[in-house]
């Protein structure tokens, strides 16, 4: 589903941010990417997202190679890939409906059209009572589960989490990574990336472990490993 | 369309979509495009001072080009009816006795060339001149008349052009009676090249308020793109399409042309109107009717559509360059 081939990347300046990366996840898999703050899973998820490109070496997503990618099909690229971000990215001026729905505006729908899906994707985060209030009424639990119902509203076959704990408390997280489980079991494809090792230890899942830009370990989790 | 997911579920609205006829789909395309314009009618109202000052400033560049033309149109307009009103005046030679005038009148009368001729007797050219100049006593201290004989010489319609009547003085100097005759072309000559000049500059002058236009609306739009850079890296990492994210910014461009051709109608017909006023008090002097012409239909049609040109242009220049550059990180 996500293969990385021997990807480097340097940024402008000469910062080495991943190098010689090799991995693969599978489709319907869930795994996490972790590592010390500044050891590069950021720059990982953002070469999948074509919000960066590797430096040397290929990523493919499906099969497809996304050197090929031209500026102009980054964002059909993106179509395909829910993403979360830590500080959730919401419209502040908008509601959690136009919120929600904006990926499907994108791709063409009407409002009517889009309201079914919209309503559907907020049920599956448990929010639909607050699909007429604005992000700034929510708690930092609550954004974060608007922004999820963003990413999966489409029903795209990936979801790329970049810290979507970060600023949580250990319960809310359990309940944020239990929403990215459910997904993973009707077949979509995660990767979360996250620095929050306590709560990977509590959970059995493949663990991508980077140190400063290199793939040092792609095993269980980090502490099972000697 | 998923480009990397071949089998990926065709969503709803798009299938549906493929089931509509081309004629609908045609339709729909045009629904949905004004329902996005009318939402970016909404966009200008979030920042009503500078929509307005960017309107109002595309309106009134458009009015100093527009009333310029107006004014030359009327200015050709009014130098064609004097070109078709000009008169030769022939003097005659002094000592050429009235009955050879007469002769030289009548000859001259026959002439194709020529619709009517007109002899100012040169006793009652003075008769009128003692009367109404106050200088009688002056004048019979005179023992000659000093004034000469003038035929006024009227061309013919087809002979009225500066160039035929031109012609035509030189043909009537020929004739032994004439001493010369005098077709004032000059001032003709003059006016044409003032035109010439006035349009000169009216051209060159309307090229640099559109440019400034341009550049003012493109302005306008880079600090609306500015203030929406947080929706537009939104909007990209969702996977809208550039052509997506530029739209509203157009249309907000079509908008501001929209207004300021209307305004620019109104600013120039105030300031016709008001010359208008200046130009009638001159005219009264002259004992002349003039009627300013304003624009019509079809002219306020292509103002109009210059400033709806002129912002789409400006927000196209600015979307093309502001929303390329910014890209989430
Ligand atoms: N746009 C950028 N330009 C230059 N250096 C960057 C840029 N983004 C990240 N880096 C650097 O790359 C390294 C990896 O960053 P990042 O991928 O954000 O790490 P993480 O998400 O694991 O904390 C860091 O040292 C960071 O300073
Ligand atoms: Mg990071």
């Amino acid at each position: 589903m996500i293969q990385f081939e021997q990807v480097s990347k340097t940024y402008p300046g000469g910062h080495q941010a991943l190098s010689q990366v090799n991995f693969q996840v599978k489709p319907g898999e869930m795994a996490f990417l972790t590592g010390h703050s500044g050891a590069g899973k950021s720059t990982l998820l953002k070469l999948i997202s074509l919000m960066e490109r590797p430096t040397t070496g290929r990523v493919l997503i499906n099969g497809h190679d996304l050197r090929k990618m031209s500026a102009s099909q980054v964002p059909y690229v993106r179509r395909d890939i829910g993403m979360i971000f830590q500080d959730h990215r919401l419209l502040m001026d908008k509601t959690v409906f136009d919120n929600v729905a904006l990926p499907l505006i994108i791709e063409g729908y009407s409002v009517q059209e889009a309201r079914k899906r919209v309503h559907a994707a907020l049920d599956k985060v448990g929010l639909l009572d607050k699909v007429r209030h604005y992000p700034t009424m929510l708690s930092g639990g609550e954004q974060q589960r608007v922004g999820i119902a963003r990413a999966v509203v489409t029903k795209p076959p990936i979801l790329l989490a970049d810290e979507p704990t970060g600023n949580l408390d250990p319960k809310l997280s359990m309940e944020i990574i239990r929403l990215f489980e459910a997904f993973n079991q009707v077949g979509v494809s995660v990767l979360i990336a996250t620095h929050d090792l306590g709560l990977i230890a509590r959970l059995r899942y493949r663990t991508l472990t980077l140190r400063e830009g290199r793939l040092i370990d792609d095993g269980l989790q980090p502490e099972a490993q000697p | 369309m998923s480009l990397l997911f071949r089998n990926r579920e065709i969503e709803k609205g798009a299938s549906q979509r493929l089931k509509l006829s081309p004629a609908r789909r045609f339709v729909m395309y045009w629904v949905h495009h004004v329902q996005q314009g009318v939402a970016s009618l909404g966009e200008l109202t979030r920042n009503p001072f500078a929509s307005f000052m960017t309107m109002a400033v595309l309106g009134l560049s458009l009015t100093l080009p527009t009333t310029l033309y107006v004014l030359v149109k009327n200015t050709q307009s009014i130098s064609a009816e004097w070109q078709q009103a000009s008169q030769i005046t022939v003097f005659i030679r002094d000592g050429v006795k009235p009955a050879a005038v007469q002769t030289l009148q009548q000859t001259l009368r026959l002439n194709k060339k020529i619709a009517a001729v007109e002899w100012v007797d040169k006793a009652a050219a003075l008769q009128e001149f003692r009367e109404k100049s106050g200088f009688g006593e002056a004048l019979d201290a005179l023992d000659s008349n000093p004034l000469p004989d003038v035929l006024l010489v009227t061309p013919a319609q087809q002979f009225r052009s500066s160039e035929a009547a031109k012609r035509l003085l030189f043909e009537l100097e020929q004739n032994p009676e004439v001493a010369y005759g005098k077709l004032d072309v000059q001032w003709l000559t003059r006016l044409h090249a003032l035109l010439g000049l006035a349009q000169d500059i009216l051209g060159g002058l309307a090229l640099l308020l559109c440019l400034a236009v341009v550049l003012i609306v493109s302005n306008t739009i880079r600090l609306n793109i500015l203030s929406k850079k947080d929706e537009i890296i939104v909007m990209k990492l969702v996977g809208a399409t550039a052509s997506f994210i530029q739209r509203p910014f157009l249309y907000t461009g079509m908008w501001y042309g929209f207004v300021g051709g209307v305004i620019a109608w109104c600013a120039t017909s105030l300031l016709l109107w008001w010359i208008e006023g200046a130009v009638t008090r001159v005219t009264d002097l002259y004992q002349s009717q003039f009627n300013l012409a304003g624009l019509t239909l079809s002219e306020m049609l292509v103002v109009w559509a210059f400033a709806i040109g002129l912002g789409l242009l400006g927000s196209f220049l600015a979307v093309r360059r502001h929303i390329k550059m910014i890209e989430p990180s």
